[in-house]
């Protein structure tokens, strides 16, 4: 029925939980009994080595891939029971592709996030384009709004797709890597932009990652994979310790705290294999 | 309220009122004005296409004396042509619009996809066979459409390589759907005898000669059927720009939409190949010009592409009744002669840089 028939207001039911997940592709098993828990208000990181299972995870987490076993809840309502559209108004997702066929505006992609609020014949109301609009400034991307998406660069468009999940109004954001190819400032706005959600918005965000370091200081809860199966799952500090991460990785990793800030600070070390002579 | 400074310097930025710059998105208003002026381009058309013809009339005495000549060649040939080259250019067209993107690619096209093809032998197989056998008027278009939906779903999964329809693929696909078509049209005509002949010449062509008015109800009411189909999920068609997954995220049942698709096209492109024959590129040529100048937006494409292709066709067939007359040239060469040096054009542009027009 509508977005209100999902339960969203207990704050004790997590946004989402899953349970012992078992997934994969036709004789290709990925994931290995994953289990994980988020709450509104909460970002979760997952992270992992290449192959380690996080987009599938995702997709399984989103409802588009059927797992072989184990349960997905999104307000404790298992997600096979929920219809496509209720899902659409309640999780946005947003992955690595991001092609578009033909030249829509950049408005018009991020106005797409409205579909599963209207009727097949309703034109977007002025209360859409608000929200549209919206979410294309938090992203800084208004002045690009009339755009063709086709001749914006990878990090814009990057953040269209990002603004287009807003307009989707979710109360769970998945993203893919959403900060994938970014430079150093857009990866600190993406994830800052996506913090203030969690607090203002009570909005529950899942998202995968390479940068152990934008992990450790924008997640209130990581996920470590390997091979498809959970290595810890906890706290950044106590997920992200040197132990784990060399066992993971395979490779020296040193983990301490930016003299600065006190954040937790995690460097390739590479105490076994030979670098560079630091001794000047 | 938050903290931050980044939330609440955006929360007192000062909004650009989107509402206004109507280029930007798709508005009623201006779907209005632009379906409205097509409709005035359409009339227009058909008015020069009615008054000019191999022979001259006056369109006074028509209306006024129907015991002239004029009456007769009015009624009997000018008007049931336009009215089909409407209906079949519009069917076309928005069959065109449609197709390209279900497929996320701008040079798809009945024709080029051999999905005209199809449907074509399908209607030559129905003719000569239920000529004999005696079938209702509906065999032929029936025929016509079950070999087009057969075509589509083809190409459609033989496209497709491990889950991903690569564009080029596709097309190639197409090519070759389109030579065993023809090659089996051709093995048809030289099996049956001579009286057949000319009708499957008349496919292979495709022409608007000499049409009656049943076929134009019959064309004019399935377009319809399908056309409303098509309409009702063009925002659907809109999300699936997005890719398969982006769309299924957004709420769209992507499987389910796109058989509906695959059914009400081919019912559509049946039905305009069951009269008409094989007339290519005009749900090329016409969609893309519309794109160009009015966007994206299916809601828009739709429509615009329906009238668009209704005034493209009364045009080309006004060309193709007068230029050599009182000779005809069939209207399938001359929108071949126009659609293959844009498709080439098209091809090129795409090879390139995608989407990019």
């Amino acid at each position: 029925m509508s977005a209100a028939s999902i339960e969203t207001t207990t704050p004790t039911v997590p946004a989402m939980r899953a349970h012992a997940i078992h997934a994969g592709y036709p004789g290709v098993p990925v994931l290995h009994g994953v289990s994980l828990q988020v709450l509104s208000g909460e970002m979760l990181a997952i992270v992992g080595p290449n192959g380690a299972g996080k987009s599938t995870l995702l997709k399984v987490l989103n409802g588009s891939m059927i797992p072989t076993g184990g349960t997905v809840e999104l307000f404790g309502k298992s997600i096979v029971s929920i219809p496509r559209r209720d899902l659409a108004r309640t999780i946005a997702s947003v992955g690595q592709e991001n092609a578009v066929a033909f030249r829509f505006t950049v408005l018009e992609i991020v106005l797409m996030g409205r579909a599963p609020h209207l009727g097949a014949f309703h034109f977007e109301s002025p209360h859409d384009l608000e929200i549209a609009s919206s979410a294309l400034d938090r992203f800084g991307l208004l002045h690009l709004a009339g755009r063709h998406i086709q001749e914006l660069s990878g990090g814009e468009r990057k953040r269209v797709f990002l603004a287009r999940a807003l307009a989707q109004q979710p109360r769970v954001a998945l993203l893919d890597e959403p900060t994938a190819f970014l430079d150093l400032k857009h990866v600190a706005e993406i994830l800052a932009r996506f913090r203030e959600l969690c607090v203002d918005a009570a909005m529950a965000v899942v998202a995968t990652m390479h940068d152990l370091n934008a992990a450790a200081l924008y997640a209130d809860r990581v996920l470590l994979l390997k091979d498809g199966a959970t290595v810890a799952y906890g706290t950044p500090a106590e997920v992200l310790t040197a132990d784990h991460l060399q066992r993971v990785y395979e490779t020296d990793v040193y983990v301490g705290r930016n003299p600065s800030t006190g954040a937790l600070m995690i460097l390739p070390a590479a105490i076994a294999a030979p670098t560079r002579n630091f001794a000047d | 309220m938050s903290a931050t400074p980044a939330a609440s310097a955006s929360a007192v930025a000062p909004r650009h009122d989107l509402s206004s710059a109507s280029s930007t998105h798709l508005t009623r208003a201006r779907l209005v004005s632009v379906l409205t002026a097509l409709t005035i381009l359409l009339i227009a058309s058909a008015l020069i296409a009615v008054s000019f013809g191999s022979a001259h009339i006056s369109l006074v005495r028509a209306f006024t004396d129907s015991a002239s000549p004029d009456h007769a060649i009015f009624y009997g040939a000018r008007l049931p042509r336009v009215l089909m080259g409407i209906a079949v250019g519009a069917v076309l067209a928005a069959v065109g619009a449609a197709l390209q993107a279900l497929v996320r690619n701008p040079l798809a096209e009945g024709g080029i996809l051999g999905i005209s093809g199809g449907g074509a032998l399908g209607a030559i197989i129905a003719l000569v066979m239920f000529a004999r056998l005696g079938g209702g008027e509906a065999t032929v278009p029936l025929c016509a459409f079950g070999a087009a939906l057969l075509s589509t779903v083809a190409v459609y999964r033989l496209a497709l390589v491990d889950g991903q329809l690569e564009p080029f693929t596709l097309l190639l696909v197409g090519v070759i759907f389109n030579a065993f078509w023809g090659a089996a049209i051709m093995l048809v005509n030289s099996v049956v005898n001579f009286y057949y002949a000319h009708s499957i010449l008349f496919w292979l062509m495709g022409s608007l000669e000499a049409p009656t008015y049943r076929e134009v109800e019959i064309v004019a009411g399935l377009g319809l059927v399908g056309f409303a189909v098509l309409m009702y999920h063009a925002r659907d068609l809109n999300l699936l720009s997005l890719g398969d997954e982006s769309a299924a995220e957004l709420g769209v049942d992507v499987d389910a939409l796109r058989r509906l698709i695959f059914v009400a096209t081919s019912v559509m492109i049946g039905a305009a190949v069951s009269v008409s024959g094989i007339i290519s590129f005009v749900g090329l040529i016409v969609p893309h010009m519309l794109r160009l100048a009015f966007g994206a937006d299916h809601r828009l494409l739709l429509p615009a592409s329906l009238i668009g292709g209704a005034a493209f066709m009364v045009f080309a067939d006004l060309v193709a009744r007068v230029a050599i007359a009182p000779a005809e040239i069939p209207v399938g060469a001359i929108t071949a002669l126009c659609g293959g040096p844009f498709f080439i054009f098209m091809l090129r542009r795409e090879a390139k840089r995608p989407f990019s027009l």
